[in-house]
């Protein structure tokens, strides 16, 4: 039996009226690739923001690697080792890529602001280790060459590969990646899934939201399926794929 | 960092530095002391503008109530060395413990203001600045604590061993009076807060204040405590606020609530705002044109008027500030990242223009 990353039970969310998230429970294993999908509306994005503090949700528990992470602010869950990216690129625009990476930095390191002052030696040792390891992850994610240059003007499949290393540099247990293969090219999308591929051989387990359905199929270890805020089935990509539930929601409405 | 240097910069470094030193020397010798005490001023309203450049040019903070802090420096230095309560308490008891409280009351406004942006940040924080000075204008009665309007006077000079910087100083035969002495005393200290700031803004912390101005959302989903780093610009900004604040009130020997207007924490704002914002030289260009240029013209347009028009039409303060008005739009309309804009802010506005004619 593999060791569970995350679990979360009964989790709900509601915006208004609109029940979003109803009793959604999941569980993420160590080290394994985990799909969410679900066709547009379904609570998918709802759910990733519950699971990354940016939505606090009405009920449930969640717990992740021994922390109780039920309501928790952002920076707390972070901490505890989530780290993610936005379906629509939140870099910071106007700063490099190396900086961006850096901000990643920032809850693994210390210096406060009268370090920053006095510059003593260990802010001047953690700022250089910083920079280290913000090039490292340039490297790691392919795109050192493009280290100072300003986020904006990044092409959009480097704009993906460099969210991906900020989020990273967070030292996440659980990488999670939200539609990272949107707007990209089928040679974009392959190189992607070979990142992630590595990623998760590295050791971090990735959580994954996806439309590509084929993508998911090949890359995933396990799936999920939500739909109207439920979750409709949970397993390896071949049951998934066969559950009727799964083809009148999803697939079914597809070829419809 | 010393490798950062190359001659030439090492070079431009010394100029500058004996040129800082004679400055009032020749400021003095050509247009009188008054106009030396201008420069004082100049070199306050820069720590003021660093300070505030923290909070809404790093931060992304929109303050309209910074001169709050100025005050809360000012009183606490008045109110601990003045026969006002008869305690003389020196000053580097007074300006770190102003500054301390300063920082203080930049947590205070900071706290309830976290989840504000904008525009309601602006309006919020425009209302504590007023309510500061209100305070100030009021806490005479039923304990007489500020002395309401009148203000305090006979405030305390800053003594250092047994030099008073308030008198007259003999030093190699020459007579520096006490705008000169302030002069080296506010370099000194404007030259420590350019330092504080420029280390702030190249740090993890400087990097954590862009984070946050660029995309609040990311920056927390990088683990940045929102509520931590919001409050630790305001301290920040407040706390050189509160330090120009005691050494204003050294220097005046004498402080009023009026001295705290909004008017003067929306001068400090166009001071960043026209020198550009974000950008430390920018910041420093931006208070010395808005502190010498307003006085420039006090100089000009009276004595202009009665020479064309041999009467005076408009009233000279009037003038000012229409002139000064209209330097501001005009400047907002041509270069409205400022004088000496930081690359960043200077894209940021690039962005914005670009997107805008995208739309149009």
């Amino acid at each position: 039996m593999a060791e569970v990353l995350l679990k979360i039970e009964g989790i709900n969310k509601r915006f208004g009226g609109l029940h979003a998230l109803s009793d959604v429970g999941l569980t993420i294993n160590k080290g394994e690739i985990y799909g969410l999908i679900g066709p547009n509306g379904a609570g998918k994005t709802t759910l990733f923001n519950v699971l990354t503090g940016l939505y606090v949700p009405d009920e449930g528990s969640f717990t992740f690697d021994g922390h109780n992470l039920f309501q928790a602010k952002p920076h707390v869950v972070v901490n505890a080792g989530i780290a993610r990216t936005f379906q629509n690129i939140r870099l910071f625009a106007e700063m490099t890529a190396l900086e961006n990476v850096m901000v990643g930095r920032h809850i693994r390191s210390k210096a406060g602001a009268l370090g920053a002052v006095l510059r003593d030696r260990r802010t001047r040792e953690e700022e250089k280790a910083i920079t280290a390891k913000a090039w490292e992850l340039l490297e790691y994610v392919g795109i050192a060459d493009v280290a100072d240059e300003r986020a904006r003007n990044l092409s959009y499949g480097h704009q993906r590969r460099l969210e991906i290393a900020r989020a990273l540099a967070t030292e996440p247990k659980l990488l999670a990646l939200d539609e990272p293969a949107a707007g990209m090219n089928p040679r974009e999308t392959e190189e992607l899934k070979e990142l992630m591929s590595k990623i998760a051989k590295s050791g971090t387990t990735v959580l994954l939201i996806e439309h590509d359905v084929k993508l998911m199929m090949g890359l995933c270890d396990r799936i999920a399926v939500l739909d109207y805020g439920k979750k409709i089935a949970e397993g390896i990509p071949e049951e998934v794929r066969k559950n009727p539930r799964v083809i009148e929601a999803y697939l079914g409405a597809a070829h419809a | 960092m010393s490798k950062a240097f190359d001659s030439k910069q090492i070079g431009l470094f010394i100029a500058s530095g004996i040129a800082l030193c004679v400055l009032p020397f020749v400021v003095g010798g050509a247009l009188g002391n008054s106009w030396v005490r201008i420069v004082d001023f100049a070199l306050l309203y820069v720590m003021l503008a660093l300070g505030l450049n923290i909070v809404v040019g790093f931060a992304g903070l929109l303050d309209l109530g910074f001169i709050a802090f100025y005050a809360v420096g000012a009183y606490t230095y008045a109110l601990l060395g003045s026969p006002h309560f008869g305690i003389h308490w020196p000053f580097y008891v007074t300006i770190p413990l102003g500054a301390l409280f300063a920082a203080f009351f930049g947590i205070l406004l900071g706290t309830p203001v976290l989840r504000l942006k904008g525009d309601y940040l602006a309006i919020v924080t425009l209302g504590f600045g007023e309510i500061i000075r209100i305070f100030m204008n009021n806490l005479n009665a039923p304990v007489n604590i500020t002395n309401g309007p009148q203000g305090i006077n006979l405030i305390d000079p800053i003594r250092v061993g047994a030099a008073d910087l308030g008198s007259p100083i003999n030093l190699f035969g020459m007579s520096l009076p006490p705008v000169y002495l302030y002069y080296y005393l506010f370099l000194v200290l404007t030259v420590i807060v350019v330092i504080m700031a420029s280390r702030l803004q190249h740090s993890r912390i400087g990097r954590a204040w862009v984070a946050l101005r660029e995309d609040q959302i990311a920056a927390s989903a990088m683990g940045i405590n929102i509520r931590n780093i919001k409050l630790l610009a305001f301290a920040l900004g407040a706390l050189s606020g509160g330090v120009a604040g005691g050494l204003f009130s050294a220097f005046q020997g004498f402080v009023s609530p009026e001295s705290f207007s909004l008017l003067e924490s929306i001068m400090i704002l166009a001071m960043i705002v026209l020198g550009g914002m974000g950008n430390i030289a920018g910041v420093i260009l931006g208070a010395v044109v808005l502190t010498i240029a307003p006085e420039i013209l006090r100089d000009v347009i009276g004595p202009l008027q009665m020479k064309t028009m041999g009467r005076m039409l408009i009233d000279p303060e009037n003038a000012r500030m229409l002139l000064f008005g209209i330097a501001m739009v005009v400047m907002m309309l041509v270069r409205p990242e400022g004088m000496l804009p930081s690359k960043r802010r200077k894209a940021e506005f690039k962005d914005a223009k670009e997107a805008a004619a995208q739309k149009g």
